[in-house]
């Protein structure tokens, strides 16, 4: 037993773990010691709960430049061009604190994407909030909201896509995710291991303060209770200064300054250094007496572990380190040395003479304990006995309300306070197509990146829910043209040493890894949030998946109908149900497992169908079913439909059912047989269901005649957002 | 004037859209480069300013505020006193009021809330060298994104060279999106004619303000 066993525990880390400490380091570890092994071995940086399973993601493949292990996985786009990208959860701070949590959610992304050398050119997100009844949660979602646009709108990074939920399960524990995609040439790929005996530690940005002492093994590993206490812990961003280190980072990786760069997040200077030292098998020695601080009087830990944003260390050769100095002082920011790296493999810090810290830094990272979770299985899911749910008299004003619902609902109240257009190149807009789309300049070709989700159908069958995550994004893609390149992920999930949860997270990877394998898509970079669970709630496990593909620029395709006259083809089969579907509006029930090799030839039986460059609209069938999607490819349009479908088992589960790997496409008459066979080739289903015609929705479902006007149409879905909130 | 059409684009800390607005003025077959706010004076040749959109010293004080007092503003004074072209959008617009190059102030959003998208412009006053030979009331498409875009002044201080075509955005005085000083050189405009040069981006419309400065 160590001696102190309360500031051991105060900080997060277990007796077991202390006594650990002790046995690696063969001694006592001072009070800064063990504050860094205390966040460096908080879930949110070691990984601890989830590491082993994460292994069975596909991670490799052809285009793939960087896997998981650094600031952002990179893949190849031609014409010496390459994509960095990463999602990353800021749920806890966001829960706590939502304007700054967010925004400073966005800030950590970036500077991943930074460290990469990667010029930022687009953000995306995935937010989850309590039902908007719940004043709180309507709180926690505006707040989020704003943060997210502050920040990105003043870096001058577009956010161009994104996803919002909301169901109870998250009034005490909301989701906040952000995705950064950048672009780098090949040859300007950095990355963040140390080398280089005698170069020198420069600290570049903010200067250092008390805000975010903490943050990672306080707020981020361990379930919320007492909100409150926790505020100090939550950073303050500062995106003027994010903008400056952008345009500095960039212009020092061009002007060849660099050996290595790595962004200050979770656990501050601590992290950073040490990994970036265990990452190079070097040691590094730092003055913390040198460190530009903003307060006075800040103890050795507190400096160590400080997650004062918007900061970045860079390992520079001792002859560059005046070039350096002056470009940084271009730009407005300071960049002071402080320290050097060593070939100890030892993090050292001194202060006042004295050394504070003397860690080998594999201990910090590669070391960090690893825990099993116990894989307990859920009970299998009961499929709803369709008997006992009330089938709609007016099928209509059903149809009109579930477009009204917060989570169906057009998002243009959110999406229009980011600016989604900074640097001229968003060539699909938010709410234009099945996936956002970013010009590469000058190659004439696009990047097409899409966030997705699927919380209900993952609580029910975890590993139906997380292949058909990945589908639902891979489809996304492919309607709007372009081919799946590789997925970013966030496993959100509750506290996994409780109930189930531990086996829904081994489940959900394993769906999504069948998925990835099956679609060829390897999975670059990821981040993981556990204990997203309060005493009265936990989250249902919610898997974001991020992904990115590759698009000619000029053959894009939206979602909104054309013109009069088009054909409808609904691809794939009517296997829909209403099981944890959104009209159902709960995760009960039996949600269709996905079918591996058909949704697999589905995805490519759509790429095939859009690169005809001969289908005019596309629409992924996913949340609200065949009448969603219909819906909102005539609003989005300005023209109505008239239609005719099977009407299965029934009329309601025809239309608002879900599952099953669909899409809606439109093209000229001439050309539908074309894009048929197209479609066919790959063994999936299409069916020419009717018109694009006139300003109304009439369909025809096996005996049920059901009309909407769109203008209704528009009114329910325009307003259904701001409306479910109003008093 | 004689000589090429040479555009300075101003460079503040926290300029955004300068890289676009770049591109933009180099289509228009002038040279294009970058200044910086620090310097006192514009690039030997300069015949045209453009003050990109951003977020100039992250906002403090007030949108434009600082920039305003930038060492570059003078010579910026000095090339419009002679008649020479400047263009400001968005945060360009707010510094040039800030210093008096334009008439009125630039407010918040009467929604108190940031909005981007794209805004449907008629043309106010067909007189001046920024729209194109576009006839008074013809339309122009160019998205819009600010949260401090609502225009304050008397209209009949400058030349309001575009409005706002149905419901005002940011509840602007006499739907004002883009005004102009009297003697029509000086323009500022709270829409992005740089992110509307392109009709893969949703429109080209932004080409006449960019071609405004050039010598006619």
């Amino acid at each position: 037993m160590t001696t102190d066993a309360a500031i051991h525990r105060k900080l997060g880390l277990t007796d077991d773990e202390a006594d650990r400490i002790v046995e690696m380091m063969g001694r006592e570890p001072s009070e800064a010691e063990l504050l860094m092994f205390s966040l460096m071995w908080s879930e949110h940086c070691s990984y601890k709960h989830s590491r082993p399973l994460l292994r069975a993601f596909p991670s490799t493949g052809d285009g793939v430049l960087q896997g998981p292990g650094e600031n952002a996985g990179v893949v190849d786009v031609g014409d010496g061009w390459a994509v960095a990208f990463k999602i990353e959860s800021h749920n806890h701070p966001s829960a706590v604190e939502p304007f700054q949590g967010a925004a400073t959610g966005v800030g950590g992304i970036v500077r991943d994407i930074m460290a990469m050398g990667a010029r930022p050119v687009a953000l995306l997100n995935s937010l989850r909030f309590g039902e908007l009844t719940s004043p709180r949660s309507r709180y926690l979602f505006t707040r989020a909201v704003e943060g997210i646009g502050h920040y990105g709108n003043c870096i001058g990074v577009p956010t161009v896509g994104g996803e919002v939920g909301f169901d109870d399960c998250y009034e005490e524990s909301c989701l906040v995710n952000a995705m950064c995609v950048g672009l780098v040439r090949h040859d300007g790929m950095l990355r963040a291991a140390a080398s280089g005996p005698g170069n020198a530690l420069v600290l570049i940005g903010n200067r250092t303060g008390r805000d975010g002492i903490g943050g990672a093994s306080i707020l981020a590993s361990a379930e919320l209770d007492d909100d409150e206490d926790k505020r100090p812990s939550v950073q303050v961003g500062d995106p003027f200064t994010e903008r400056k280190l952008m345009d500095c980072c960039l212009d020092l990786a061009a002007r060849g300054l660099l050996v290595a760069l790595q962004d200050l997040g979770a656990a501050g200077l601590t992290s950073a250094a040490s990994e970036m030292a265990a990452r190079g098998e070097v040691g590094l020695d730092i003055d913390l007496d040198l460190i530009p601080l903003r307060e006075q009087g800040m103890s050795a830990g507190e400096i160590l572990v400080s997650e004062s944003q918007e900061r970045m260390l860079a390992v520079v050769e001792p002859s560059r380190v005046a070039a350096l100095v002056e470009v940084c002082t271009h730009w407005q920011l300071d960049a002071t040395v402080i320290g050097t790296v060593t070939d100890t493999g030892s993090f050292v810090a001194r202060m006042g003479g004295r050394v504070e810290a003397d860690i080998p830094a594999a201990f910090l990272t590669d070391d960090a304990p690893v825990y099993g979770v116990p894989l307990v299985a859920a009970p299998a899911p009961v499929a709803i006995d369709l008997a006992s749910l009330p089938e709609p008299t007016d099928l209509a004003a059903a149809w009109r309300s579930l477009l009204a619902r917060p989570n169906i609902a057009s998002k243009r109240s959110v999406y229009e306070q980011y600016d989604q257009l900074v640097g001229a190149g968003t060539l699909r807009r938010p709410g234009s197509a099945g996936a956002a789309v970013v010009r590469i300049p000058g190659t004439g070709r696009a990047l097409a990146i899409t966030t997705d989700g699927a919380e209900r159908h993952c609580q029910l069958d975890p590993r139906g829910g997380g292949a058909s995550v990945v589908f639902e994004a891979a489809r996304n893609l492919a309607c709007t043209g372009a081919r799946p390149l590789a997925i970013t992920n966030c496993l959100n999930f509750a506290n996994p040493e409780k109930g189930s949860t531990g086996w829904r997270l081994a489940e959900v990877i394993a769906g999504m890894s069948e998925a990835c394998t099956a679609l060829g898509i390897p999975v670059v970079s990821g981040n993981v949030s556990l204990y997203n669970e309060s005493v009265t709630r936990a989250i249902h496990p919610t898997p974001v998946v991020g992904m990115v593909g590759l698009v000619d620029e000029t053959a894009t395709v939206g979602i909104g109908f054309q013109e009069d006259g088009d054909v409808i083809i609904h691809v794939g089969s009517p296997a829909a149900r209403l099981d944890a579907s959104e009209w159902l509006g709960d995760a009960r029930g039996a949600p269709p497992r996905p079918d591996i090799p058909v949704e697999t030839a589905t995805v490519r039986a759509l790429l095939q169908a859009t690169g005809l460059g001969l289908v005019r609209s596309a629409h992924d069938i996913s949340a609200g079913g065949f009448g969603v999607a219909l819906a909102e490819s005539a609003i989005a349009g300005y023209l109505g439909a008239h239609v005719e479908v099977d009407g299965g088992r029934r009329a309601d589960e025809a239309l608002f059912g879900e599952g099953g790997g669909r899409a809606l496409l439109t093209c000229r008459p001439r050309d539908c047989r074309d894009v048929l066979d197209a479609i066919e080739a790959n063994g999936t289903v299409a069916t020419v269901i009717g018109t694009v015609t006139g300003d109304r929705l009439q369909i025809r479902v096996g005996e049920t005649n059901i009309e909407l006007a769109l203008a209704d149409a528009r009114e329910a879905w325009s307003n259904g957002l701001d409306r479910s909130w109003a008093p | 004037m004689t000589g090429p059409d040479q555009i300075a684009v101003i460079r503040f800390p926290g300029t955004l859209d300068h890289e676009s607005a770049l591109r933009a003025a180099e289509e228009t077959g002038a040279r294009a480069y970058f200044a910086w706010h620090a310097d006192t004076d514009l690039p030997p040749g300069t015949t045209a300013v453009v003050l990109p959109g951003g977020f100039s010293y992250g906002d403090h004080l007030r949108p434009g505020a600082i920039a305003s007092r930038a060492p570059i503003m003078n010579a910026i004074r000095r090339l419009a006193g002679d008649g020479g072209p400047v263009l400001g959008i968005c945060n360009g617009f707010q510094v040039l009021c800030e210093a008096g190059l334009l008439p009125g102030v630039l407010r918040p959003n009467r929604t108190l809330r940031f909005i981007c998208r794209q805004a449907e412009l008629e043309v106010g006053d067909a007189e001046t060298r920024w729209t194109g030979g576009r006839s008074r009331g013809e339309g122009i498409s160019i998205p819009i994104k600010h949260h401090d875009g609502a225009w304050f002044g008397d209209p009949t201080d400058g030349r309001v060279v575009l409005r706002y075509l149905g419901e005002n955005p940011n509840g602007s005085v006499d739907q004002v999106a883009g005004i102009a000083n009297r003697d029509g050189n000086v323009m500022g405009l709270m829409p992005h004619p740089e992110e509307a040069c392109d009709v893969l981006l949703g429109s080209a419309d932004g080409v006449a303000l960019f071609q405004g400065l050039l010598a006619a």
